[in-house]
């Protein structure tokens, strides 16, 4: 628990005029659960994605498991097998089954046979609890079950670390606990996470550290304990009394 | 609070029978339409008797002269006694079987990759099938070591139209896909070659293009160097269709929302792996139905190929019409060019319909 996964020093991120990430420094240990939190716009997607490249960004320096950042095509697969992603609609392919859904990436950019990798995916269909519905397409599951087949299609690599943008904002109500349940067992497991969300009961339950964000900037950092009860600035105070009112 | 009485279930109050009540809301709903529905049926009881009694009671299917054919009614001996002509062209009638087995081994195959769907070695099998398809066919037609060759200015009619209908689609069908994914490239080069080329060719028509084929085409050949004629046309008709093709996909990739290609880039795939494995196969699902219809614009456009000296099926016919033995029959070729035509064109935008439909419920329980 003490080598840092990710290093992301004074990143700056501009879309056109428009300045999206202002001197971002953020370092994440290996094993850790990161949550960010945030108004809309403040820059918490676009930090993430920075991470995995699906953003380009203009100055400083990302740093993924000793290797950095920059734009040549191998470096970013090589960060991208190491680096795996939930997104907030899921992005199932509807063409393809569960299993083909998962068994992809193994197949495809790691090279194992399909043997192994069908094994491997089931195993993890079991632990998100959907092994029955291996053969169905991602319509043909609810909500909840496709974000699950997500997550495990994140897991299936055995990345270093996931990013997780807005997981449960797409659910329906009553299926946002079964996804956070899948997250919750994750990170008892030992896998780095990090997590935009404003599900605050996940992050006061397994966050190691809570990040608030605001117009581009981290404004504040802190244990959840601390960063629920003596929030310090003004902002999230603010923030924090809008979210835990609703 | 109040407790009601439970209701004895009465009889519907309407109990008029399927037929008429279809008839009344669909065909006399109001004055207007009631007026429309009957001056519709007087128009078909204008139209249908004189056609059906020129096609079919007063008319000829016996084998026999022109002459004895009455003028009352049409005289299809002449199409049965020139529907090799139409059919096969000039190609040679004692080898017609090797045009038939050309359909045959496509009918076979495309039931053999059915029967396949769930085997092990589905796509490789299939993959296989469409490569050696091709090869085998135009052995059989064209000949080679073993089977007398037959040049293609002998090649015609029907089956003429289908060759050059289905190789254009076919040929044109990679092209469109890389002109499409150009067009989308974010290579300022290679995008703005796919636009030029995109819209030259849909700004001009397809005769301007099969005029080119034939005329221009051979100036970039050395002198002597003929080059086959009807390759010529296929080029002209791929370089025409391809623009289209790219167009129809086109709209397919812009169908497919941005986070498929963020999930298929956030899991390493590259970039060939992205679009052969997630976006080609969802675009190409949703562009079924327009990559039909354009090949049924293509197939009707292959009539265009009497100007430069191909005998498509409507050539064939136009040609027998001044044969003196069948003078005056001209209508009934032109007639049967047409029926069948809409026989062929209309099954296969049927049958893209079910496609459709398979597909759309496909993935819905
Ligand atoms: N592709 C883009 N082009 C231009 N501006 C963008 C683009 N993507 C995001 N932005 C802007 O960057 C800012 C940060 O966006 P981002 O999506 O990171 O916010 P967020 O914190 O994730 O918000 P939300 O909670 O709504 O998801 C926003 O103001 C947004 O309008
Ligand atoms: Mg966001």
């Amino acid at each position: 628990m003490n080598t840092n996964i990710i290093e992301i020093n004074s990143l700056n991120k501009w879309y056109g005029e428009f300045h999206a990430l202002k001197n971002i420094n953020l370092k994440v240990k290996e094993g850790e659960i990161i949550v960010i939190c945030g108004p809309s716009g403040s820059g918490k997607s676009t930090l993430i994605r920075c991470i995995n490249f699906l953003e380009k960004f203009q100055e400083g320096s990302i740093i993924v498991d000793g290797i950095t950042l920059n734009d040549d095509v191998n470096n970013i697969r090589h960060i991208r097998t190491e680096v795996s992603m939930v997104f907030q609609h899921f992005n199932l392919f509807p063409h393809l089954s569960i299993i083909d859904n998962l068994t992809l990436a193994p197949i495809w950019v790691h090279g194992k046979s399909k043997q192994e990798s069908k094994n491997k995916v089931l195993r993890l269909l079991d632990r998100v609890g959907i092994k029955d519905q291996a053969k169905k397409y991602p319509n043909q599951l609810s909500s909840g079950q496709q974000q699950r087949v997500a997550i495990a299609r994140a897991l299936c690599t055995s990345p270093k670390v996931i990013l997780f943008d807005e997981p449960t904002s797409a659910l329906d109500p009553e299926m946002i606990s079964e996804v956070l349940d899948v997250m919750i067992g994750l990170a008892k497991e030992g896998v780095t996470m990090l997590c935009v969300t404003h599900e605050m009961g996940f992050a006061k339950k397994v966050a190691n550290r809570v990040i608030f964000m605001d117009k581009g900037q981290i404004i504040e950092e802190n244990k959840p304990k601390d960063f629920f009860n003596n929030p310090e600035s003004r902002r999230l105070q603010l923030f924090l009394d809008q979210i835990l009112s609703r | 609070m109040a407790v009601f009485k439970q209701q004895t279930p009465k009889k519907a109050p309407n109990p008029e029978t399927k037929i008429v009540s279809w008839l009344r809301e669909n065909l006399f709903p109001n004055a207007t339409n009631s007026a429309l529905t009957l001056l519709a049926l007087y128009v078909i009881y204008l139209i249908v008797p004189v056609v059906a009694n020129w096609m079919l009671f007063d008319a000829t299917f016996a084998p026999v002269s022109n002459e004895q054919c009455g003028i009352k009614g049409a005289c299809w001996s002449y199409i049965f006694e020139k529907l090799d002509l139409f059919i096969y062209g000039f190609y040679p009638p004692e080898i017609y079987w090797r045009p038939q087995w050309v359909l045959i081994l496509a009918l076979s195959f495309v039931w053999i990759a059915k029967l396949l769907k769930q085997h092990k070695y589905k796509t490789k099998i299939t993959i296989t099938l469409i490569i050696i398809y091709p090869i085998i066919s135009f052995f059989l037609l064209y000949g080679g070591p073993g089977l007398e060759i037959v040049e293609t200015y002998k090649w015609g009619g029907l089956m003429l139209t289908i060759i050059v209908a289905t190789v254009g689609v076919i040929a044109s069908f990679p092209i469109g896909v890389l002109l499409a994914l150009g067009r989308q490239s974010k290579m300022p080069i290679i995008r703005f070659l796919s636009i030029i080329y995109i819209e030259f060719i849909r700004g001009v028509p397809l005769i301007t293009i099969l005029f080119m084929a034939s005329v221009i085409l051979p100036l970039f050949f050395k002198e002597g160097m003929d080059m086959d004629k009807l390759l010529r046309a296929l080029i002209g008709i791929t370089m025409f269709q391809s623009a289209y093709i790219a167009e129809v996909i086109r709209g397919g990739l812009q169908a497919i929302p941005r986070g498929q290609y963020e999930a298929a880039d956030a899991m390493g795939l590259n970039f060939i792996q992205k679009i052969v494995l997630i976006i080609l196969p969802q675009a190409l699902k949703i562009s079924i139905p327009n990559i039909v219809g354009s090949f049924i614009a293509l197939f009707k456009d292959t009539t265009l190929l009497l100007i430069i000296g191909l005998f498509d099926i409507l050539s064939m016919v136009h040609l027998t019409t001044s044969d003196e033995k069948w003078l005056g029959r001209s209508t009934e070729g032109y007639v049967f060019v047409m029926v069948v035509m809409w026989i062929i064109l209309y099954s296969i935008s049927h049958y893209s319909k079910v496609l459709e439909l398979r597909y759309s419920t496909e993935h819905k329980n």
